[in-house]
């Protein structure tokens, strides 16, 4: 029981790591453009 | 009133995610700055109602851009969402399940395929080639790749995003070609395939749902059932529509948490709970003559 709540401690905190690495590394703009604008490939003309 | 109650959490989350009104009028896509952050559920970034962007689509887009391998910002979203709420997300939060969940209210009869055939494998194996090998590997000669997912296989791109903008956008009908037919052959199959059976795409197709499937072991959002009150009859199971054993397997990564089992327990054995706190089960007494 112990080991679960640790394990989910450990993730919660490695998954907010990880988003501020992304926001630090700049994906969001990556993100954003892509959503910004009409995908082709998902609306199946690209 | 469990059931309602997820009803209008459904619909409502469909709006709140798609409400960006004057796309549909216009027939073009909203613009804005909270498209830097991703949605919850499956829900094309490409719908003309979409405010936010879909997960799966983000990440193959960083991960298929020439800048990066791998995207830390979207994986640290699915895995934080993951740890909080597991596959409750698809269960509650996601449009494309809804839609699957209206459709097989249909009436017809019902295919059931057991939470143990190994075809629930299947969206792993689209998630590691289509999510992330393929747009990771096959690129271009700038050094990026497709998004082989939302390309060759999404139906919700499809429905959310392919038809209302073809419709609408006379530029856009013009440049349609085989993909876009095989794309809708692909979701017809969907939708034919979700009369007859319990959330298809979910169980078999979605990689989302596979991600989120991992987390459901561990996610502070669970399900219990309580050893003490369960008398092993199977009820939960018969009502279960992925047909999961729940008694024995309360938190299987192919659960979506629409919660059916715990209406349906005679005995009230079966709770869900939001935290850290596991329930702690007393010894059963055992009883000396």
């Amino acid at each position: 029981m112990w080991m679960k709540k640790g394990l989910r401690w450990i993730l919660l905190i490695a998954s907010i790591g990880s988003i501020l690495i992304g926001v630090y590394r700049e994906e969001v703009l990556t993100v954003l453009v892509k959503a910004i604008n009409i995908c082709l490939e998902c609306v199946g003309i690209g | 009133m469990a059931k309602f109650k997820r009803k209008i959490v459904q619909v409502l989350t469909a709006i709140i995610t798609n409400g960006y009104l004057p796309g549909f009028i216009k027939g073009d896509i909203y613009r804005g700055n909270l498209k830097r952050f991703c949605v919850p559920g499956l829900n094309c970034y490409s719908c003309p109602g979409a405010l936010g962007s879909c997960p799966i689509g983000s990440l193959q887009a960083v991960i298929g851009s020439a800048k990066y391998q791998i995207s830390f910002y979207v994986l640290g979203t699915i895995a934080f969402i993951g740890t909080l709420l597991g596959r409750f997300v698809c269960g509650w939060l996601c449009p494309f399940g809804l839609i699957q969940e209206l459709l097989h209210k249909i009436p017809s009869k019902k295919v059931r395929i057991s939470s143990k055939n190994p075809a629930k494998y299947s969206k792993y194996l689209i998630l590691l080639v289509f999510v992330i090998i393929l747009p990771m590997f096959v690129v271009n000669v700038l050094g990026m790749g497709d998004p082989f997912f939302c390309k060759y296989i999404c139906p919700a791109g499809t429905l959310e995003a392919g038809i209302p903008l073809v419709i609408m956008n006379p530029s856009l009908r013009q440049a349609i070609g085989f993909i876009f037919s095989w794309k809708v052959f692909l979701l017809i199959l969907t939708i034919i395939a979700s009369v007859f059976i319990a959330r298809p795409f979910c169980r078999f197709i979605c990689p989302l749902g596979a991600i989120y499937g991992l987390f459901n072991p561990i996610s502070l959002y669970k399900l219990e059932v309580s050893s003490e009150k369960c008398i092993k009859c199977n009820k939960c199971t018969k009502t279960c529509p992925i047909s999961i054993e729940t008694y024995k397997t309360p938190n299987s990564p192919e659960c979506v948490r629409c919660g059916k089992c715990i209406g349906a327990c005679p005995t009230q054995a079966i709770c869900s709970s939001f935290g850290f706190k596991e329930k702690e089960e007393r010894p059963k007494e055992i009883e000396i003559n």
